[in-house]
């Protein structure tokens, strides 16, 4: 049988073809940038956040004043008083130090949970949706108790039992988040477990561990980071909120939605500087929410 | 289909179960002894442990919870540690006042948002249909508790239209609908109905444009008839899975009202939470969050129930 050994002009063509596709396609995480790029609202959502991530952790060298240092005679001033671009707050504090400081705490508040959660609700929800049968059944109806409160809700419920303070919120918001990614993870392992593919491995003698390993999570990683993404929006609100009610920084550390509960008092002397720091909040969420859109459009993934 | 309702009634009771028990280990959690939940800090020791015995805390835990939920069942939802008044009477006038706002305000959010969201499906890549893309994440993103203080510097301090706190002449209880009244109801409204509008905006223009592309539509339209004949055919497709939408946003709502209500100082469930963290009262923590909890809950199971009775297309095992 030469045949098998020297190949035919055509199949000579078709390694060809093959070579020149592959040098053509730069695979599937370069199509992915390719088409972020193409997309201007991501790219924008990209760069303030980008921009705003540097701006806090440079703070120290940025900041024009001292954070905590107030003085009585300054305090309230107006945006545009002069080397106090954004005005002082209610100690005589200054604002652009303060949001730049605030940023710090409310990005670590609104990023870490979803980070936890996306490690153990990836994990519980992968083992769910690949083992199947009563494990799925324990892991699935547990997650359904906690959907059946509205995650504001659970959120203030569990750190308010807890008492206030940056830990338990950030406690309370990973409790909040990691049944919201179970789910996720659940619905996109099963669709990947019966797939061609895991049957040829298992076939192959490789066991449940490798299977998950090499197979699964390089398939479901996607849709459930990107999920994660919109979630620290919605987690970025939740614990500004919790910390407007009290429940997660304690005053004197700047923190935006801190910065907005103590400024309501100002609302009537100096409004457009007591609703500075929601405006940051905002911006910053909003930006986190486009940036999810835009990875879920590049990285075609469903929901 | 009876079988099925039947069915879906039956596994809320477990649902609902598992949700009181979260709720009884609120004040498990709670750093420090249960007990202090109960009494006052500065209670004498022999009355601490008569209280013990009587509340069942020397008891084992699931038979506390068993006893617990003996008397949630009879609507003893225990004493509030601040004003020693029961948690429940407490709680009505302020459920009432938080159905209200809620209502109110997903009222005008589904209102807006069906429009918005019917537009942008039907003119797809329109310029209406950027907008309502726009204000639909602008809708989802924006923290509401910020957007009702920018309401307040706007209405109530710049162009002093309308007042920015309370629920009007007599408080909490003395409600009626007069404009008196209703002023104070208006800027909480608008603000809580922002996050539905965002919500029911986009799935509305989702559920929209995809039946649109459908194929009856265009045999529809090639029958020759209406707009509005095509138009209402798609209502009827869309109702079923937008009501659903609205149905949970209701619920959310109730729960994110905290923040808004905390804004305003609107005499609800929002404002007796926040109190009730202020001064560490967790009893009423507790029962607020319960009974949030199972509106919650009974709202899920409503909106299963119609869905499944309005679209046969669900068929449920």
């Amino acid at each position: 049988m030469s045949t098998a050994i020297t190949p035919t002009a055509a199949e000579a063509e078709l390694a060809v073809q093959a070579r020149q596709a592959q040098a053509r396609s730069d695979g599937y995480w370069a199509g992915v940038w390719k088409r972020l790029r193409r997309d201007p609202v991501t790219i924008v959502c990209a760069s303030i956040l980008l921009l705003m991530l540097l701006a806090i952790v440079f703070a120290p060298l940025i900041a024009p004043h001292d954070p905590y240092q107030g003085s009585m005679i300054r305090r309230l001033r107006g945006i545009g008083t002069p080397s106090y671009p954004l005005g002082t707050d209610e100690l005589g504090r200054d604002m652009v130090t303060r949001l730049l400081y605030g940023g710090r705490l409310s990005w670590f508040m609104g990023i870490m949970p979803v980070v936890f959660a996306f490690v153990i609700g990836t994990s519980l929800g992968v083992l769910a949706g690949y083992v199947g049968g009563k494990v799925n059944m324990a892991i699935m109806r547990t997650t359904d108790v906690f959907y059946a409160f509205p995650s504001v809700l659970l959120a203030v419920a569990i750190s308010g039992a807890l008492g206030a303070g940056i830990f338990n919120a950030i406690l309370a918001l990973t409790l909040v988040f990691i049944p919201q990614i179970i789910r996720v993870a659940e619905s996109v392992t099963q669709g990947v477990r019966n797939l061609d593919f895991v049957d040829a491995a298992r076939s192959s003698g490789a066991s449940g561990f490798t299977i998950v390993r090499v197979h699964v999570l390089g398939n479901v990683l996607g849709p459930i980071f990107v999920y994660a993404t919109s979630l620290i929006s919605v987690c970025m609100i939740i614990a500004s909120g919790l910390s407007f009610l009290g429940l997660g920084t304690k005053p004197p550390e700047p923190e935006w939605g801190l910065m907005l509960n103590t400024l309501r008092t100002a609302i009537y002397v100096q409004p457009w500087v007591a609703v500075l720091p929601g405006a940051c909040i905002f911006i910053t969420s909003i930006c986190f929410n486009l940036l999810a859109d835009g990875l879920r459009q590049a990285m075609d993934v469903k929901g | 289909m009876i079988l099925y309702l039947l069915r879906r009634l039956f596994y809320a009771v477990p649902i609902a179960l598992a949700v009181g028990f979260v709720c009884f280990m609120l004040v498990q959690i709670a750093p420090g002894d249960p007990i202090n939940a109960i009494v006052p800090p500065d209670a004498p020791a022999d009355v601490v442990e008569q209280v013990r015995k009587d509340y069942g805390l020397d008891k084992p835990l699931p038979v506390q919870f068993g006893l617990w939920l003996l008397k949630v069942v009879q609507g003893d939802l225990g004493r509030s540690l601040a004003t020693g008044r029961p948690v429940w009477s407490d709680l009505q006038t302020a459920i009432g006042n938080t159905l209200m706002l809620a209502f109110a305000a997903s009222s005008l959010g589904f209102v807006l948002g069906c429009v918005l969201g019917g537009l942008a499906g039907t003119f797809r890549g329109s310029v209406l249909d950027r907008t309502a893309v726009g204000v639909a994440v602008a809708g989802v993103s924006v923290p509401h508790y910020w957007l009702g203080m920018v309401m307040v510097v706007i209405f109530s301090v710049q162009l002093n239209w309308l007042p920015a706190m309370g629920a009007g002449p007599g408080g909490s209880s003395d409600w009626s609908w007069d404009w008196e009244h209703i002023q104070h109801l208006v800027l909480p409204m608008l603000t809580l109905s922002v996050i539905p509008m965002g919500i029911v905006t986009r799935t509305v223009r989702g559920i929209v444009a995809e039946i649109m592309n459908q194929e009856f539509v265009v045999a529809l339209r090639g029958k020759g008839l209406t707009r509005m004949g095509v138009f209402l055919h798609v209502v009827k497709n869309a109702a079923p899975n937008a009501l659903a939408v609205m149905g949970l946003q209701l619920g959310y709502l109730m729960g994110g009202s905290i923040l808004v209500e905390t804004v305003f100082s609107w005499p609800g469930t929002g404002l007796l939470l926040n109190s009730a963290i202020f001064q560490r009262d967790l009893p009423v923590l507790q029962g607020t969050i319960l009974v949030l909890a199972m509106f919650f809950v009974a709202l899920n199971l409503i909106v299963d129930l119609v869905q499944t009775t309005l679209d046969p297309r669900i068929k449920r095992a």
